[in-house]
């Protein structure tokens, strides 16, 4: 337990450090509040603002949380029929590949369009959309990952095609897998907030951060964000919970206790 | 070469290319070769020769341009799916999210064994090749040699009649690889196993076989049968033999006429 204290001191000396740094500077250099409010306003903010922002946390985790789901469910659907068959692999990836590199964010409005601006699904297909292509393609690279050496001796055994997907080709696609849903999960998130900043529910985070912005209200803004990262963060760290119970044996686990 | 329906492996006039017509290569040119039960038999010659190709054959892993192939009587690929090879490959290809003995039982999960006798089974197969203090380990904590020896024991573990090794001491340190020998030698009379054993070292042919089958290159084809009359049960003080010198100059004798009989044809 010192050890992971010990591990973990620089860091906290570097977060309480900045924000210390950052009350400082904006008093001594009599910065304007409503630019850059200090650490002090914004906590003052998020404790007098929590109920709302509690209820706008929820609204923005539902939807973030429900689009990752869909996007997730889809990503693997297509990649699991998709591995499976190359002809498929090769008529499908090239669009994958490039539907990852268009910035999917654009198409927020037409959602809200498609779906109404006020309903979450507007968001989740948003989120969706985001989450589905990263998982799809590295799900179909992490199957079709496994080496000829692998499954040549799957081979000597006469092993049927499922029990090849099972013992070989899905632990095989587990680092390739949680490589991608951990960008997702950062995705989610902002596709959940971004697609608010074009309207939605009134008590959502990116709604909040949009309204105060306008209205000067800049503590209360960044009392919305801390929120949106404390979500962020929080996703992130299940997923990697999750990693580390589903494959102790990679690499990048050996040696944690 | 009559067919002798006692032999393991039965191979009659085979030939492989690869490629497409104009840009084909010849890896492997008439080969015949007659496999007994229980003989320890090495393919050895200069790479390019067709060795490992010979040995994928044999086990279904590629098929012959022409030719025929027996394994116990068989189609090759009907002894593959009768489950009656084992394979070691030069890399150990144990799985890094299994134990070491959840690797050795990785053959006897697929073919359906009840647990307890599979657990039975895994346990017989560690003590065999003397890994049963690192059942629990996994493949990244065990050294080159010791994850060799859990592929032998997985290659082993559903009594195949037939263990194909290709190269499977060639990634090892000359040391460990001496050991290994020894070890395979030790396995081989525990469990009268028929081997087939690629390698291209010519000590190891020679310490190893009941017969060595010297090879020569483009096209691959036989130049040498050579039968090893080494007293067995073989140890270190085989190797210090006359005849074991012999041997070994009778091998790369042959690998050298097969060399010039390649260059000249």
């Amino acid at each position: 337990m010192t050890r992971h204290v010990r591990y973990y001191l620089p860091a906290i000396a570097v977060f309480i450090g900045g924000i210390l740094l950052w009350e400082v500077a904006v008093r001594a250099l009599h910065i304007q509040r409503f630019l850059l409010p200090p650490p002090s306003d914004i906590a003052t903010a998020l404790i007098t603002n929590r109920d709302l922002l509690l209820q706008a946390g929820a609204t923005t985790l539902l939807e973030a949380v429900g689009g990752f789901a869909i996007g997730l469910t889809g990503g693997l659907a297509v990649a699991f029929a998709t591995a499976r068959f190359a002809l498929a692999r090769g008529a499908l990836m090239p669009f994958a590949i490039a539907a990852n590199a268009i910035p999917i964010i654009a198409f927020a409005p037409i959602m809200n369009a498609w779906f109404g601006v006020t309903s979450p699904v507007s968001k989740m297909m948003i989120v969706a959309m985001l989450v589905f292509f990263p998982v799809m393609i590295n799900t179909v690279r992490g199957l079709t990952s496994a080496d000829a050496a692998s499954l040549e001796l799957m081979r000597s055994y006469a092993a049927s095609e499922r029990e090849i997907l099972t013992r070989v080709r899905i632990p095989s696609a587990l680092p390739y897998f949680f490589t991608a849903i951990k960008v997702a999960a950062t995705l989610s998130l902002i596709g959940a907030i971004v697609g608010e900043y074009f309207g939605g529910a009134t008590v959502a985070l990116g709604r909040i951060i949009v309204e105060s912005a306008s209205f000067l209200r800049f503590a209360q803004a960044w009392s919305a964000i801390i929120v949106a990262a404390a979500l962020g963060i929080g996703f992130y760290l299940i997923i990697i919970g999750i990693e580390r119970i589903a494959m102790p044996w990679h690499a990048s686990m050996r040696g944690r206790t | 070469m009559n067919n002798d329906v006692s032999a393991v492996v039965e191979v009659h006039e085979l030939n492989k290319t690869f490629g497409n017509a104009g840009s084909e290569t010849v890896a492997l040119s008439g080969i015949n070769l007659s496999i007994r039960p229980g003989e320890l038999v090495s393919l050895i010659g200069p790479s390019g020769c067709g060795k490992s190709t010979l040995l994928r054959v044999i086990g279904d892993l590629t098929r012959p341009t022409s030719g025929t192939i027996e394994v116990n009587g068989k189609s090759a690929t009907r002894a593959r799916t009768d489950r009656d090879y084992g394979m070691v490959f030069q890399a150990p290809v144990l799985f890094d999210w299994r134990t070491i003995e959840a690797n050795v039982g990785l053959p006897l999960e697929i073919i359906d064994m009840p647990k307890a006798r599979r657990a039975q089974r895994i346990a017989d197969m560690l003590a065999l090749v003397e890994l049963s203090d690192f059942a629990r380990h996994h493949p990244w904590q065990l050294s080159g040699g010791m994850q060799q020896r859990a592929a032998i024991a997985r290659a082993l573990a559903f009594e195949p009649r037939l263990l194909l090794m290709d190269e499977p001491f060639g990634a090892l340190d000359e040391m460990t690889r001496e050991r290994m020998n020894t070890e395979l030698l030790r396995i081989w009379e525990q469990t009268g196993t028929t081997i087939v054993f690629v390698t291209h070292s010519i000590p190891e042919a020679v310490f190893l076989s009941s017969r060595v089958v010297v090879m020569s290159a483009r096209p691959g084809r036989i130049t040498k049968i050579i039968e090893v009359d080494l007293p067995r049960p073989r140890s270190d003080e085989t190797r210090t033999l006359d005849g074991y010198f012999e041997l070994i100059t009778e091998v790369r004798e042959g690998l050298k006429s097969g060399h010039v009989a390649g260059t000249t044809s």
